[in-house]
């Protein structure tokens, strides 16, 4: 029998190594499993590699895991923000290394090493200082810059509703990276707002097939205290 | 002479935006776009987080975190509109199905080339996130900024000194006082604010400029 519901977030990444490369969903608070960031600070794993598309914001989630100074390397394509303190703080430090990297060729990175693709030529940023240093190709009447997949040993995404096969649906503009990112990942570990039994979800509106998925953790949404 | 505001700017580039038209409004300056998109248009606004059909702003109150532009700002949803992720997002970008995007900028170059990313002082954090790949991927690119620098410098360059975004990318360039075609011969002035002469903007802009028969 397939059962992917994991009790807590806790449970759920207990085996993150030191130096694990990390995706971690979300554009801005959307889509951000905040509480699998927290387990993941709890949980003490460090030297991680992080691929996210900002560097956290205010003092929650990434940023907060950027704090408590887990991050050395960060894949990111805007970083710099308002309120992106932490970040900035460890980015100055020395402490933390930025790949920075256009977003969409952030998401066709993420893409391409979920779908086994080797390499791809972009046309973004030829010309440019993020291509320095890469192969490039003229291709019929445009200049291309060759970019490699991102592969993760873990995925940390948050998603809407799942059944026990780990079939994702998602709300919104929360969806962004997710459903990439899970399967860049060698362990997809999902955080849901609700679980549901096997075939409640309709086929025809899963976004992320289960095949993709490892573990998946129900967090109850926050009520607002009137 | 009477300098165009930000909303000024804003109008006059969407009076340029034409019925079914698919749309990318940059963070900052261009999302003043959207308030002045004539209402008898249907224009779709696209976000590089994943999301087609952006409404108006909520009202206060209505806001839904999972539900935001790529400036991070609360939106909501016409009818009609649609989600998906971001290699879609971006492969609909890059894939040139968008029909206009509208980006701000420090610089453009007379060649087209676009600077709006990087000031390229050795302390600056850089972040670029979804602009070279609008630049490179919008069938028309609009440039929506202020004529000049502070101090009074043309922001219409030779060659730009900051780090480029995308090079010969630029279509048309929307300022506080004048609209300039970027075309293989050169910068074609389109329109000019009351009050300017060819020659003072010229004067004022340092690179060469052409000017359109139905200019001023």
């Amino acid at each position: 029998m397939i059962d992917k519901f994991i009790a807590s977030a806790a449970a759920a990444l207990a085996d993150v190594p030191d130096g694990a490369t990390v995706m971690i969903g979300g554009f801005g608070n959307a889509g951000m499993p905040a509480e699998l960031i927290d387990a993941l600070i709890a949980q003490g794993a460090k030297n991680l590699t992080v691929v996210n598309n900002n560097a956290g914001n205010a003092d929650a989630g990434l940023a907060a895991l950027i704090g408590a100074k887990r991050v050395k390397r960060i894949i990111c394509s805007f970083p710099r923000q308002t309120d992106s303190w932490h970040f900035d703080k460890a980015y100055r430090a020395g402490e933390l290394e930025l790949e920075l990297v256009p977003q969409g060729t952030l998401a066709e990175r993420i893409r391409a090493a979920g779908a086994g693709i080797g390499a791809f030529y972009t046309p973004t940023a030829f010309g440019t200082r993020l291509a320095e240093g890469k192969e490039t190709r003229r291709i019929g009447e445009r200049d291309y810059v060759l970019e490699y997949p991102i592969h993760a040993d873990y995925a940390l995404i948050k998603a809407d509703r799942a059944d026990r096969w780990g079939n994702l649906t998602y709300r919104m503009t929360a969806r962004n990276f997710g459903p990439i990112m899970a399967a860049a990942a060698k362990c997809t570990v999902a955080q849901v707002r609700e679980t549901v039994a096997l075939g409640e979800l309709d086929p025809e509106e899963v976004v992320t097939p289960g095949i993709f998925v490892k573990r998946v953790v129900r967090i109850a949404p926050l009520r607002k205290v009137a | 002479m009477k300098k165009l505001d930000r909303n000024q700017i804003a109008a006059r580039v969407a009076r340029d935006i034409p019925d079914g038209a698919y749309v990318n409004l940059g963070i900052g300056l261009p999302t003043l776009v959207a308030d002045h998109l004539p209402k008898d248009r249907e224009i779709v606004l696209h976000s590089e987080n994943g999301v087609l059909g952006i409404g108006p702003r909520p009202a206060k109150g209505m806001e839904d975190e999972d539900l935001i532009n790529a400036g991070k700002e609360p939106v909501t949803m016409l009818k009609g509109g649609a989600f998906f992720h971001h290699a879609d997002s971006f492969g609909m970008i890059r894939g040139r199905h968008l029909d206009y995007c509208v980006l701000g900028a420090f610089q453009v170059s007379v060649a087209g080339d676009l600077a709006n990313w990087h000031t390229g002082t050795p302390d600056a954090i850089p972040a670029v996130g979804g602009a070279m790949d609008l630049a490179v991927g919008a069938k028309n690119v609009l440039v929506m900024m202020e004529h000049l620098t502070k101090e009074g410098k043309s922001k219409i360059v030779e060659r730009c000194t900051y780090p480029l975004t995308g090079a010969r990318c630029v279509n048309r360039v929307y300022t506080d006082l004048a609209v300039i075609d970027v075309k293989p011969d050169g910068l074609h002035v389109v329109d000019i604010v009351e009050g300017l002469s060819f020659e003072e903007l010229q004067r004022l802009s340092g690179v060469p400029l052409r000017r359109l028969a139905t200019a001023a």
